[in-house]
């Protein structure tokens, strides 16, 4: 079912206002006859977002969100593509596991997803899963992580960093030394001081970045940061770039808007991992995406169902769900403060993170011949966010109530809509 | 007055004041009577939710309660929290469903009560929560304080200890800051949290220093796990920087008192000299718990009757 489309008046990349033609899963030269109209006045067109950090909890917690409905609310979002975490049940540690999601992402059509192996066998971090074998498996996995446990091991970081060289791979990795973190509950600092929470120390974070791209130097390999969350952490990305080393960071939405007071409710939906930090890391992480440090805005959207954050704050799951506040919330702390304009926002949220998982036919630009993933953004909108309205399985979303700006209109995949009218299609 | 107690913080000076003085009200109106029951509270229920055992804490709420003639429920669930069994969301709704009027809670989780309170339509009493606070025992104390000194504004206190897992420190801290007394907390730099900077006193990591100026000297108990946790090398080396023995209480002023909220570890945190001094005030603040926590009951629960004029009413 291939669809033609006009999209009238679209601002591609918050530029000059102009028609884009859809045709054949493509972007294309003239309008194509017998197409559907879209008015797009006043809306921006972006390349389809591309997020490197999704967890879509199948298999294994089919009642905190599946593929099918994780996907849904990536388009809602605005996504065209996801990279689905290992952390399942089984863990995404073989061939099999990658295959079997990105099946399932074939049969629900609402995004690409593209499975994240894991480094480690079951995540232990003691030896290398199988990763060349999902790399080569159908799911041609290129981004591999313990995300949810860090890959500790200074020796098998170094190993799994040269390993992945060999077909062009990536470790994501999730910056956390266990050690300093042990029960850690929330950012180690005047709030947990207050509320008697174990602290997390933003310098667990730092210690392993630090390590991690003297390791990538040392082995002349690329490695990814997953949810950068300090003012510590941005300065060492920033360092590394500066000597010509391959590193990449991302950031969470949730960390460009969010702080550790919210925690004195006590209320788990702001319990995740790494914890939201102070104000100033928000201002560091921020011009930090804005002058490209940060290289991509990633949702770790975490789902959780409701018994597993209807708890005592240390009993609670970490994690928030992110798809659909995504790019709102990217608009609301980054284009409304003047830090990014919208060819930033098409910058950050999806030509970088398609380049880091080496995706070529995601994060191209809105030209003829390139594949229609589109998302359409209304830049004028305000919406409160209603926990209740959301497309994914779980309902942990720490924005709820706020009102947030702008918001998607319509998203296509290669040339399907699969969200029109900000409704999933 | 709120309508739960959770943290010392959540008190203005006035509330706070007003529970001393209703402490005092309390203790006069019981004195020198045989039978130590007052109708105030008379139908309404009171349930003590332990999710720790703490039979001193529970004993003490019990005894107020009773004394008030409220129902006392306690509901031990020691075991049945966090990941295993029913979860604190389906015991509140229990408890609401039994109609209880205040949920006195005690739960390894700092902030559990916070939670509690948003399932609950009666009190909520933080009775310890975690390493968060301890509302109660810092009134008391606050009380054990005016009694003993007759004041507490002014006052210079030392809190000596474990401040990093204390939640006696910080809801004294708190409290002791709103009544304007001058705190300083005294630890080894391990025993501190991070964000120690921010709170409203005095930090020390040397505690003969302090003592020669302190009215107050509050111990804090040593954990058992903290002794083999890597916060500091040796239990004995501890008691030698932080301890107080009876040479360093001779550095105390005349009038200073030394206080504990139990249960003690003799020998480790305080010398049993020290402990069972004229000087110590630990029995004191046992009784002292009692009044106190009449008061918070009276208070929260909006006792109609007029404590000073209560008659006596048979057990």
């Amino acid at each position: 079912m291939m669809s033609r489309y006009v999209i009238r008046g679209a601002r591609p990349l918050g530029g000059e206002a102009r028609d884009l033609y859809v045709d054949g899963g493509e972007l294309v030269e003239e309008a194509p006859a017998k197409a559907d109209v879209i008015d797009a006045d006043g809306l921006i067109a972006l390349p389809g977002f591309v997020d490197l950090h999704t967890h879509l909890r199948e298999p294994g917690r089919e009642d905190a969100e599946t593929v099918e409905t994780g996907t849904r609310a990536a388009a809602l979002g605005g996504f065209t593509a996801v990279h689905a975490m290992a952390n399942t049940d089984p863990v995404a540690d073989v061939a099999g596991v990658v295959e079997q999601v990105w099946r399932l992402g074939q049969e629900a059509g609402h995004c690409d997803v593209h499975p994240v192996g894991a480094v480690t066998v079951g995540l232990a971090g003691e030896r290398l899963a199988e990763l060349g074998a999902m790399a080569d498996s159908a799911a041609r996995v290129r981004v591999f992580s313990d995300d949810g446990n860090c890959v500790h091991d200074p020796l098998l970081m170094r190993r799994a960093l040269e390993y992945v060289k060999a077909f062009d791979g990536v470790v994501a990795q999730h910056a956390q030394d266990p050690r300093l973190t042990e029960s850690a509950q929330m950012n180690e600092g005047e709030w947990s001081a207050t509320l008697g929470l174990a602290g997390w120390p933003a310098v667990a974070e730092e210690a392993i970045v630090a390590r991690d791209c003297l390791l990538a130097a040392h082995v002349r390999s690329r490695v990814h940061f997953c949810h950068v969350s300090t003012a510590g952490s941005v300065e060492l990305v920033r360092w590394a770039k500066a000597k010509g080393w391959n590193v990449t960071a991302e950031v969470t939405p949730h960390h460009l808007l969010l702080t550790d007071d919210l925690v004195a409710s006590y209320d788990p939906v702001f319990k995740v991992n790494p914890p939201l930090r102070t104000n100033d890391d928000v201002v560091a992480l921020r011009a930090a995406l804005a002058d490209g440090t940060i290289d991509a805005v990633a949702t770790d959207h975490a789902p959780h169902a409701l018994e597993d954050k209807e708890t005592e704050f240390a009993a609670a799951a970490f994690g928030m769900t992110g798809l659909e506040t995504a790019l709102s919330v990217v608009a609301t702390s980054m284009v409304e403060t003047g830090l990014l304009d919208w060819a930033g926002v098409a910058d950050r949220m999806s030509v970088r993170p398609a380049a880091i998982g080496r995706l070529t036919r995601q994060g191209q630009p809105l030209e003829p011949g390139a594949p229609a993933n589109v998302v359409l953004v209304d830049p004028a909108a305000r919406w409160t966010v209603d926990a209740t309205l959301s497309a994914s399985r779980s309902r942990n979303t720490p924005f709820a109530g706020r009102e947030l700006a702008a918001r998607v209109v319509a998203t296509f995949l290669r040339g399907k809509a699969t969200v029109l009218d900000g409704k999933a299609v | 007055m709120n309508r739960h107690l959770l943290s010392a913080g959540d008190l203005s000076r006035d509330d706070a004041l007003l529970v001393l003085d209703t402490a005092a009200d309390m203790d006069a109106a019981l004195a020198g009577r045989s039978i130590k029951k007052l109708p105030t509270l008379r139908g309404r229920t009171v349930v003590n939710l332990f999710f720790e055992d703490s039979t001193r804490t529970r004993t003490s709420f019990e005894v107020a309660a009773k004394r008030l003639s409220a129902d006392v429920i306690n509901f031990s669930a020691k075991g049945s929290s966090v990941s295993k069994g029913e979860s604190l969301k389906d015991t509140a709704l229990t408890l609401e469903a039994m109609g209880s009027d205040a949920v006195v809670v005690r739960h390894s989780a700092s902030g559990a009560p916070h939670r509690l309170a948003n399932w609950i339509r009666g009190s909520v009493i933080n009775a310890g929560d975690g390493t968060h606070e301890h509302p109660t025992q810092a009134l008391l104390d606050a009380y054990t304080m005016r009694r003993r000194t007759g004041r507490v504004e002014g006052l210079q206190v030392a809190i000596v200890g474990d401040v990093l897992h204390s939640r006696v420190a910080r809801s004294n801290v708190l409290l002791l800051y709103t009544l304007g007394a001058e705190v300083t907390i005294v630890a080894p730099p391990t025993l501190l949290p991070v964000g120690v900077t921010a709170w409203p006193c005095a930090v020390s990591y040397d505690l003969d220093a302090v003592l020669p100026k302190s009215d107050v000297v509050m111990m804090l108990r040593v954990q058992h796990e903290r002794m083999h946790g890597g916060f500091f090398p040796t239990t004995r080396e501890y008691s030698r920087r932080y301890g107080l023995d009876a040479e360093r209480m001779a550095t105390l002023p005349d009038d200073a008192i030394v206080m504990h909220p139990g249960p003690m570890n003799r020998g480790v945190e305080i010398a049993a000299e020290v402990a069972d001094s004229v000087r110590s005030t630990i029995v004191e603040q046992v009784a002292n718990g009692v009044s106190v926590r009449m008061a918070v009951l009276y208070l929260l629960l909006g006792g109609l009757i007029d404590v000073s004029g209560a008659d006596e009413v048979a057990a």
